[in-house]
């Protein structure tokens, strides 16, 4: 009996520590808190996006799943409909009883525009409706940043026309960088090849 | 038996329970005391100076376009080493063994010592550099401040120490690039140099410095070709000429910003912050 309220009374001191941390922790004191994700990993990314379903995740919300994501905006008439083509090519060439282990995601380069309606009504119109494809509305400021993790350059060059470099890149379960292929009318097999890899 | 062990326990984890709280409790407060006081670097007063708004033709950017500068503040001098120590002594992810390789690759900090020491041969008074662009943005973001964008940069790079836009002067051109000629001069220390128009120190001489948007720079022409011989390709009518084909010096940034990735961290390169005006921004 007494041994059994002991072990209460640890236990208590143990929660009220771990909520006295917790308290402390807020504001710009940054104590290191281990993620559990590796030093590569963009499920380090900050920062709430929007689907185009409306809901609002993390990146880290993508966890489990191979990633090959790519950055576009919808209005884009030149190289996006190429990129996404390419996308597409690639889903393609994916064993249909594999796709639930894959996440197709694009991003927008113009959060602006691109809300989750627009993004849906692309999705749809681009047959990309399915539950592995995943579009992504961020702030010019997650976008600014989220480029940079996949080294994408993009500038704004009139209200409604942006330059980008075209890159499609593949990420592993846990968030690191695997593969990045760049151009329009490259070669898809090498970047297939590794997808395959990774999901069989 | 097991009674007896966790009767030795409970002191124990009683104790060190208490020291725990405490040490967490102080970092807080002093943290609490930044967030509320966004001026103060850290214990270290950050003067700005004020840059009244204004239009530019930069180098590169939309086809010979002028660009509206709208009035803001800007860090009189580049962050220092010891600006920077008080930085990571407070943010821990950010301390040189900390750090995660997405935001930094292995040179962070290569030239300090420890996390919290920085090297023999350094001057705390000298520009911070060996910094990636999200630990720059952190820093600045961390007291209200941001990152200058490419274009404000260039709007105050442009001043000698007399006039707003001195680019048509000869002096001008010839003094940035006899510094870009000099070697090592990370080292020296900063607030040495003449004020420029605006108030502004060291914006030239010493280290190249980080902007927000530096991974919008595209030196390539107008092609959009789309041949397997151009490995990067735009979307767009991007279209980036020079507009002024005598700055050199200006070309050699944007030509290093475009070389640029967000996690490098070079010996040369360090970052100053900026932020909005409070004056009403019309002309």
């Amino acid at each position: 009996m007494k041994n059994k309220a002991i072990h209460f009374i640890i236990i208590i001191l143990f929660f009220i520590s771990i909520s006295a941390c917790k308290n402390n922790s807020n504001g710009n004191a940054e104590t290191v808190i281990d993620s559990g994700y590796s030093g590569e990993s963009i499920f380090n990314l900050k920062g709430n996006w929007h689907t185009q379903n409306n809901e609002t995740i993390a990146l880290s919300a993508l966890q489990g799943k191979t990633l090959v994501m790519v950055m576009i905006y919808t209005s884009c008439k030149a190289a996006c409909p190429r990129l996404v083509a390419q996308m597409r090519d690639i889903e393609s060439k994916m064993p249909t009883d594999k796709l639930d282990q894959l996440n197709f995601v694009l991003v927008s380069i113009d959060p602006e525009t691109d809300d989750p309606k627009r993004l849906k009504a692309f999705a749809i119109a681009n047959n990309m409706n399915a539950p592995h494809w995943t579009f992504l509305q961020g702030t010019k400021k997650s976008v600014q940043e989220f480029a940079n993790v996949l080294s994408v350059k993009y500038k704004q060059i009139s209200p409604m026309d942006f330059s980008h470099s075209n890159i499609i890149s593949v990420f592993n379960t846990k968030g690191e960088l695997i593969h990045q292929q760049e151009g329009l009318g490259v070669n898809n097999k090498e970047t297939i090849t590794t997808i395959i890899k990774e999901i069989v | 038996m097991l009674l007896s062990i966790l009767k030795k326990l409970l002191p124990l984890y009683c104790l060190t329970f208490i020291v725990i709280s405490c040490n967490n409790s102080n970092t807080s407060n002093n943290a609490s005391k930044l967030v509320n006081n966004a001026d103060t670097l850290f214990g270290v007063k950050a003067a700005m100076a004020n840059i009244k708004s204004g239009k530019y033709i930069p180098l590169y950017g939309r086809d010979s376009q002028l660009v509206t500068i709208n009035s803001f503040q800007m860090d009189i001098l580049p962050v220092t080493n010891a600006n920077y120590l008080a930085f990571v002594k407070t943010n821990k992810r950010w301390r040189k063994s900390n750090i995660k390789k997405l935001f930094a690759e292995s040179n962070y900090l290569n030239h300090w010592k420890n996390d919290t020491t920085i090297g023999n041969e350094m001057n705390a008074n000298s520009a911070i550099t060996n910094v990636s662009w999200y630990a720059a943005k952190a820093y600045c973001e961390c007291q209200g401040k941001r990152m200058s964008t490419v274009n404000e940069w260039e709007f105050v790079a442009m001043a000698n120490e007399n006039i707003a836009d001195a680019r048509k002067t000869a002096k001008y051109n010839q003094q940035i690039l006899a510094w870009y000629e000099k070697p090592n001069t990370s080292n020296n220390p900063v607030g040495n140099s003449l004020k420029n128009y605006w108030g502004v120190f060291d914006i030239h001489g010493l280290v190249w410095e980080w902007t927000s948007d530096f991974s919008s720079i595209f030196l390539i022409d107008e092609s959009k070709n789309d041949s397997s011989t151009n490995k990067k390709l735009f979307c767009g009518s991007g279209k980036f000429t020079k507009t002024d084909l005598m700055n050199y010096a200006a070309y050699m940034r944007y030509a290093f910003r475009e070389s640029l990735k967000a996690n490098y961290s070079l010996q040369n390169l360090g970052f100053r912050c900026v932020k909005d005006s409070m004056i009403n921004n019309e002309k």
